[in-house]
């Protein structure tokens, strides 16, 4: 967990204090001045109450040339970032034709897939002239092409389960199958084709226990599913075995009749903070209670471990003992789209009642092309040992950058061997602050606050690529570190500037 | 000013863009026949929900009505009509000129889903507005996915300038999740630039659709029960056998039927249990520009001629009834020889 040093928490609140009266004394006027004007809107009530968007239109408008950046060519190492000018103090932006060329530490570009690779973008060229970019169907009517289904057997076989599910975006797998898997209410379900033998299944009593901190996407997908929540403290083991008993205890909510069924949520690598889960606690507890473990490898797959395989193969755990495993390829593999894999029965049961699998497009055939010849390379299929060398340079970069950036102050968050690296900035002056003396010596950083974090932990989230080399490494450093030293971010240790200076000059040697 | 806000997967446009504006003691008025995403976006959204009759304006009047008068507070609060222009499940068109009456009346907001409108209807291909001459700044909200016409991923939300600025941090969908490859925007710039330029593919769709139409109109045990502008030409069973399951099995077999047979690749509704849709199931054709007639009359002969033999065979009730009868009447005929011969 983050605890926010004192002396900074009284700037950030005083700071939020400031803004936010500045920001009601303009709501204000604004109020007056729209008295006078008149308003052919009567008789409707506002689409947005005016404290809905308020942190929108007084917070994030001033600040918002942070976000949002344009690029204008792929998300490789280094990257060309669209100039922005504003002739209404930030309210919008335009677009000039200029673009400046930054070193890329905002891209989820894992292995360095996000740019041309020699083996997989012929085939993706191929495949876009073959089957052109959409198949203008759902999976179950006429969108499962051959790609397809290679692509669901590529990604089974790699992940280790007997079998998988791909939809067309991350986000929605997530908030279409939890509610499939559990819920409140018992159905019959119909089977559209082939097996005549109708099934019931019983989805009454179904609770899901979820960590604080997971991403929003299992958030909606458990509220959507109407099973009970509860949520235990990020990454404990001891509060999920803690929640689990008392749960077991108590039973539903008002009958005290046993659970039919718990599921607990977690994910691989946690987005903001870094951190890598401990699974095998987690699996041994969830063993015990007889839950299932339904784990979100979104940041993990492709990035950690010996060949890739995530943080099952990371920290030593049976794949078999993970019930449902599940991912997204817009990280390591370069492409869109999201993945389930479990036992056959599963992902049976999932092709016919998946609302994603059912009525949404299916995912554009160039984009599996790219995920299978991103694993091919990963495993040393196409012939080369690319695929190794990427791993291990992650790792290493990983490493080296985030030894080098606690060295010099920096609160970095994250376990060893992530290549996620949030900095803490905690004010809110400093998000712009950062971001923009960074883009000034051209490194592109990713800020990030409320909504995405709580509101005082707003970050700077630094992601390492394997196309990042060690000079890249090196002179993002030096530019974090002027920038750290002008905004004030190097929170430990407590007199970093005469050490900070003796530091540089050894790691720059 | 319009704006827009584009999502990287089609099904979760509308289910990251109702929760945004939906809060506490909201009212919204969605038609019993949405699809899935909506009322997915409906669910998480929390709010009092009241469904009218599919694409009955006389249903939505009087529950507009109903909701007026009876809930006095309800003219603080925000109140949301929510449509789909061209239905997929039904292939019905909404008469968008009603909607917005009704809308103007009772001081409604519209949000319109126009995936399957967007270029097809209207004499440019711009959708139901264009279609019925409504003025598209009437339409609070009109979202979309490009799986359809446009032929790329994903999908969007217009509006004017608060709405959309809006969402960009508080809808989950475009917050929350990886942008669309960029070779799928391009596409779908493309796709916008080839439907202005080439008007006449259009016409040649609106022509394919009449063709379809008058080669299905006499189909037997099956009847046409989309709009007949609609590009979804929805045929539905004319006797259910009152069980979803066993209308669904049949319809299966017919698909499978045509595409063994005569190279013909249809589609029959499907359902999850998750989807809270009642209207009836069906076969669903997808007419598009590329179809030519002959293609399309080979397409309905197929199917009148599946129709006749699936749908049409002797009716397995009636045949029990003439099998008892038959064979009651010949044991009584034994038992009268038996009595005579006693």
């Amino acid at each position: 967990m983050i605890t926010i040093p004192y002396l900074t928490a009284v700037s950030t609140y005083f700071s939020y204090g400031l803004l936010f009266a500045f920001g009601q004394l303009r709501d204000y006027s604004r109020r007056i001045f729209d008295w006078w004007s008149t308003n052919n809107l009567h008789g409707y009530a506002p689409i947005c109450l005016a404290h809905e968007d308020f942190y929108i239109r007084r917070l994030y408008h001033r600040i918002q040339d942070c976000f949002g950046r344009p690029i204008s060519s792929a998300p490789d190492a280094w990257v060309d970032v669209v100039e922005r000018f504003s002739n209404d103090n930030n309210k919008t932006l335009k677009r000039t034709t200029k673009s400046t060329r930054c070193l890329n530490l905002g891209s989820y570009n894992y292995l360095g897939f996000g740019s041309y690779d020699e083996y997989c973008t012929p085939l993706v060229i191929d495949s876009l002239k073959k089957f052109s970019p959409s198949t203008c169907s759902s999976r179950v009517d006429a969108g499962t092409t051959s790609v397809h289904a290679e692509l669901e057997e590529c990604v089974a076989k790699y992940v280790g389960k007997p079998a998988a599910i791909v939809t067309g975006m991350g986000y929605a797998t997530n908030s279409a199958i939890i509610p499939v898997l559990i819920g409140k209410v018992c159905f019959c379900c119909y089977l559209s084709c082939g097996d005549v033998t109708p099934k019931t299944y019983v989805l009454q009593g179904g609770l899901i226990i979820s960590d604080s901190l997971n991403h929003t996407s299992i958030v909606n997908g458990a509220r959507g599913s109407g099973a009970t929540i509860r949520v235990f403290q990020h990454n404990t083991p001891a509060h999920l075995e803690r929640v689990l008993k008392e749960q077991i205890a108590e039973g539903q909510p008002r009958t005290h009749r046993p659970w039919k069924k718990i599921m607990v949520v977690v994910e691989g690598i946690y987005s903001m903070e870094g951190e890598i889960c401990q699974l095998p606690e987690i699996v041994s507890i969830c063993k015990k209670y007889k839950a299932y473990v339904y784990l979100d490898e979104a940041h993990s797959i492709g990035a950690i471990g010996k060949t890739g395989r995530g943080v099952c193969e990371l920290l030593g755990v049976d794949t078999a003992d993970v019930d449902i495993m599940m991912g997204t390829f817009t990280k390591s593999f370069g492409s869109c789209g999201g993945y389930i894999a479990g036992s056959k029965d599963l992902i049976q049961y999932l092709k016919y009642q998946c609302p994603a699998h059912l009525y949404a497009t299916s995912i554009s055939t160039p984009s599996a092309q790219q995920i299978i010849s991103a694993v091919k390379v990963i495993l040393g299929e196409d012939g080369s040992n690319r695929g190794a060398q990427k791993l291990a340079r992650i790792r290493e970069n990983s490493n080296f950058f985030r030894a080098e950036l606690q060295k010099m102050g920096f609160e970095v968050l994250g376990d060893n061997d992530s290549p996620v690296m949030p900095i803490m900035l905690y004010n809110p002056a400093k998000i712009p602050a950062f971001s923009r003396e960074c883009l000034r010596e051209n490194v592109a950083v990713v800020v990030v606050g409320f909504p995405a974090t709580p509101l005082l932990l707003a970050r700077a989230r630094i992601c390492i690529s394997a196309s990042h080399s060690r000079e890249d490494l090196i002179k993002a450093l030096q530019v974090i570190s002027k920038a750290g030293d002008l905004t004030g971010i190097k929170y430990f240790p407590a007199a970093p500037k005469k050490q900070e200076e003796v530091k540089d000059t050894i790691k720059l040697d | 000013m319009l704006r827009q806000l584009e999502l990287s997967c089609s099904v979760s446009t509308m289910f990251s863009t109702i929760p945004c504006f939906c809060k506490r003691g909201d009212i919204i008025v969605a038609d019993e026949g949405v699809h899935w995403g909506i009322q997915n976006g409906l669910q998480l959204s929390r709010r009092t929900i009241v469904y009218f009759k599919h694409n009955d304006m006389d249903s939505l009047r009087s529950t507009l009505e109903k909701i007026m008068t009876k809930n006095k507070r309800s003219k603080n609060l925000r109140r949301y009509i929510v449509a789909e222009a061209v239905y997929q499940n039904s292939g019905q068109i909404a008469p968008l000129d009603e909607i917005v009456k009704l809308k103007e009346k009772y001081r409604f907001r519209v949000i319109l889903d126009e995936s399957n409108s967007l270029g097809v209807l209207g004499r440019s291909g711009r959708g139901l507005s264009e279609h019925h001459g409504v003025p598209i700044e009437k339409i609070d909200v009109v979202t979309a996915a490009m799986g359809h016409a446009l032929a790329t991923e994903g999908g969007f939300c217009t509006g004017n300038a608060r709405i959309i600025d809006y969402q960009r941090l508080s809808s989950s969908g475009y917050v929350f999740s990886a942008s669309l490859p960029p070779y799928l925007a391009s596409a779908a710039i493309t796709a916008i630039d080839v439907i202005d330029q080439n008007p006449e593919l259009l016409v040649k769709m609106k022509q394919n659709i009449a063709l379809l139409w008058k080669g299905l109109s006499d189909i037997k045990g099956m009847s046409l029960a989309s709009n007949h502008e609609s590009p979804i030409v929805f045929l539905k069973l004319e006797k259910s056998s009152g069980s979803t399951k066993e209308d669904l099995l049949l319809l299966e077999k017919m698909a499978d039927r045509a595409l063994k047979e005569d190279s013909l690749l249809v589609v029959s509704s499907k359902k999850s249990f998750l989807d809270k849709c009642r209207l009836l199931v069906g076969i669903k054709l997808f007419v598009s520009a590329g179809h030519s007639d002959t293609d399309l009359i080979k397409a309905s002969e197929s199917l009148k001629r599946l129709a006749s033999e699936l749908l049409l065979s002797p009716n397995l009730f009636f045949l029990f009834i003439t099998s008892y009868v038959f064979f009651f009447n010949l044991l009584s005929y034994f038992i009268i020889l038996d009595d005579h011969v006693a």
